[in-house]
């Protein structure tokens, strides 16, 4: 149920925007719950974007974990 | 990046190292197939850990009587519409799915917008049977504030996590730590579960739903452990920001209000449902259909079935003298085994 898939958005406009999750699969997604623009990956719930994927934020994660892992 | 073996077997190492004699629970499904998926459960067991799910399934811990009110609403002809593991779940009186074998229109929807679209083509009354946590009631909230149509309105059996996880831990659970569910965190954020901490002393960790990510978030729930810590730590940095998602959030002020309500499995957990504001009642289905659905009776649960012992974290599926005889994927009797989040389901596939 909760359920989320990351995505790419490729097409923008008002509260729609085109997400490719790739393999072919283009979707249109409600961003009204997030501010977004083209280029950026979202994760998709029941047709709707609920958060910006960040690259910076997993790259924190893994440099916390090696910090961890050097312990 | 967070399905490297390399990594995986470092942690698994540490842990091991550690020994530890650890019960971790989580509250979500998606965390549950990842565990199962991976055989990270026997990985953990083997250094020590174990890791329950708690009722981390919306669907599983929708009541009976809820099911039953949206059955009455078809049954009275009003077009019933709902995510598809909802479709599904038996009740006494039978199944959304079932009713629509007997001629009554109640269908499947992958949004809440596709339900809204259906209310726009049709003079017919058309009910969403709203199911889910903090991660789909803004959806609902998003609809409900944008002036939806006459004829649509909302049965909403949405749920707070952070009020079931307060009555796990008031009724005694045994738990040494929790890992908290990544896309409710995703809007709720971590300053909710902050209570738990401090009153309960427990140590929490936000994750992702990568193997990587479930392991990393239990090594840092060992380490808090280990040091005698209990705060709140988020894993999930890539996606959970510190606040939640705003926005989603003041959505889901503006519509909803919290009300004490059954799970099931639980008794009233307080302040942990979430009922439809009266300015918005126009779109409420248990206030617009209040006469129909007065009089429906709690058929409770369904014969030998254990969900509710499974949801509190206390049975495991394969102790149901049901699973996987009378209770199967094709043939559910329980929720836990309709939904792809669902314990007995999870086991079921990958057993």
């Amino acid at each position: 149920m909760c359920l989320a898939v990351p995505g790419k958005i490729i097409e923008h406009s008002g509260n729609i925007a085109k997400v490719d999750f790739g393999d072919g699969t283009v979707r249109n997604v409600n961003t009204m719950l997030v501010d977004v623009k083209v280029g950026d990956y979202v994760l998709v719930h029941a047709g709707f974007a609920i958060e910006k994927v960040s690259r910076e934020g997993a790259e924190e994660t893994l440099k916390l974990l090696k910090q961890m892992l050097e312990e | 990046m967070f399905r490297d073996r390399t990594i995986a077997r470092e942690i698994i190492k540490r842990l091991k190292a550690m020994e530890l004699e650890l019960r971790i629970m989580h509250v979500c499904g998606t965390h549950q197939d990842t565990i199962v998926r991976y055989g990270l459960d026997y990985l953990l067991k083997d250094c020590g850990i174990e890791v329950r799910q708690g009722p981390g399934c919306p669907v599983c811990v929708t009541t009976s009587l809820e099911f039953e009110k949206a059955l009455r609403l078809a049954r009275e002809g009003i077009i019933v519409t709902a995510f598809g593991d909802v479709y599904r779940v038996p009740s006494s009186t039978g199944s959304l799915a079932s009713l629509r074998g007997e001629g009554f229109d109640t269908r499947i929807v992958y949004s809440i917008e596709d339900a809204v679209s259906l209310a726009k083509d049709t003079t017919k009354e058309v009910v969403f049977m709203g199911v889910g946590f903090e991660t789909t009631a803004p959806t609902t909230a998003s609809v409900l504030i944008n002036d939806p149509p006459e004829n649509f309105s909302v049965l909403s059996c949405h749920r707070y996590v952070p009020p079931a996880l307060k009555a796990l831990l008031e009724m005694g659970m045994e738990i040494d730590g929790l890992i908290e569910p990544g896309h409710v965190s995703t809007i709720i954020g971590i300053e909710p579960y902050e209570e738990l901490s401090s009153e309960y002393n427990m140590p929490q960790v936000i994750a992702g739903f990568e193997p990587l990510d479930m392991l990393i978030a239990i090594y840092m729930l060992a380490l808090q452990i280990r040091r005698g810590e209990a705060k709140v730590e988020n894993e999930y940095e890539r996606v959970v920001k510190r606040e939640g998602n705003v926005k989603a959030k003041k959505l889901m002020a503006e519509v909803f209000e919290p009300v004490d309500v059954r799970w099931r499995g639980f008794p009233s957990i307080p302040s942990s449902g979430m009922s439809i504001k009266k300015e918005f009642e126009d779109w409420d289905a248990s206030k617009k259909f209040e006469d129909i659905l007065g009089d429906v009776a709690d058929p409770g649960e369904p014969e030998g079935c254990i969900c509710g012992e499974v949801l509190k974290g206390i049975a495991d599926p394969t102790e149901c003298p049901l699973f996987a005889q009378a209770c199967t994927p094709d043939h559910p009797v329980g929720p836990c085994m309709v939904s792809v989040e669902g314990m007995c389901h999870i086991e079921y596939k990958y057993s």
